[in-house]
């Protein structure tokens, strides 16, 4: 008997199949956000003694509850509050900060480790003005470090912080942890809330 | 020399399809593969703020979410002010410190201290129910805190 070819499948209609799953995960599909600004809260526990900051180390950062700025008792808008926040943290006045770039005013903060932004906000403040304020302070220290990590090794923090995260990454961790924890306690970040 | 002759047809030929299917397979791959199944229905509205110092939340295992906002439309009877959402559900204040020992439980014992929790806040909300979610979790020690933001600039979008 002759062999008889089997009979072709009509595959026609596949893409119909596939486009109707296509058109299905397309629909559903939400690319999820999964960035943000990290912070850590201050512990529960409250301390008996009262630290003892000097006002003039402290940068109060004001926000009533229609939104509007208050910086050391002057209004101020948003897009300036980052230069005068870098310009506090970097005053360096009693010079024993070496490679602080500010003014050396001896009114302002004396160092980088003793310099405290002070965040206050009203319960009626919107949260997207609160964010905004947080980023634009996160940013004045960020900003900081990565001038300081360019000066010293030639590689912005977050440059440095990247491939600290990077498995790939063929360089020695263990130095590279040094050289992010040194920027780190160059600049500390010393940021406390409070709400009214 | 007729056989080269061509066929005179005025048609045009048919587009060959035979690999349409092949482009479509791999679209469907692609969107099957970046689909993330959205774990909690919203009932509230989450239009999250603007934000560009931002980090990015990996290990997606090991946060836990909690949603605040104003009621979405199909649930205007529980009022236009601001409130939590947990799971899948309008939540109290006081039910945080619940719902984070609910989700510890599920984690490993080693990995809790990993645990962060990301605020997804609309960005009409107000400071007062964020200054009481924060209490409520500096009470449960659940310190590790993210506010979930989109990313773009601060000046231009807020």
């Amino acid at each position: 008997m002759a062999k008889r070819a089997a009979p072709e499948v009509n595959a026609g209609s596949m893409a119909d199949i596939a486009f109707l799953l296509l058109i299905f995960f397309l629909v559903t599909t939400t690319i999820e956000v999964d960035s943000g600004i990290n912070r850590k809260l201050p512990p529960m526990e409250e301390s008996d003694e009262d630290v003892i900051i000097k006002q003039k180390n402290i940068f109060t950062v004001l926000l009533n509850g229609k939104d509007q700025l208050l910086v050391e008792e002057n209004i101020m808008e948003l897009k300036d509050l980052r230069l005068a926040a870098k310009e506090f943290l970097d005053n360096g006045g009693d010079k024993s900060c070496s490679y602080c770039k500010g003014k050396k005013d001896p009114a302002s903060s004396d160092n980088p480790d003793k310099a405290v932004i002070s965040l206050e906000n009203n319960r009626e403040t919107t949260y997207k003005t609160y964010i905004a304020v947080q980023n634009e302070l996160v940013a004045a220290y960020n900003e900081l470090r990565n001038e300081r990590a360019k000066s010293l090794y030639g590689k912005s923090f977050a440059e440095l912080e990247e491939n600290y995260k990077d498995v790939n990454w063929p360089g020695n961790k263990e130095s590279l942890k040094k050289k992010i924890d040194q920027i780190k306690v160059d600049y500390p970040q010393k940021l406390s809330e409070v709400q009214e | 020399m007729s056989k080269f002759k061509k066929k005179k047809s005025g048609e045009m030929p048919a587009v060959n399809t035979a690999s349409l299917p092949d482009i479509v397979f791999m679209l469907l791959f692609f969107f099957m593969v970046a689909t993330v199944m959205r774990q909690n229905t919203l009932k509230i509205e989450n239009n999250l703020p603007f934000a560009d110092q931002v980090d990015k939340l990996d290990k997606k295992d090991l946060v836990m979410y909690i949603y605040a906002g104003k009621p979405s439309e199909n649930y205007t009877q529980y009022g236009n002010q601001a409130r939590i959402q947990l799971n899948d559900n309008f939540a109290d204040v006081k039910d945080i410190a619940a719902f984070i020992s609910a989700e510890r439980a599920t984690k490993r014992e080693e990995l809790v201290p990993y645990l962060t929790t990301a605020l997804k806040v609309d960005s009409d909300a107000n400071m007062g129910l964020i200054g009481d979610i924060k209490q409520e979790l500096r009470k449960v020690n659940a310190l590790k805190i993210n506010y979930t933001t989109k990313k773009g600039s601060v000046l231009t979008n807020n």
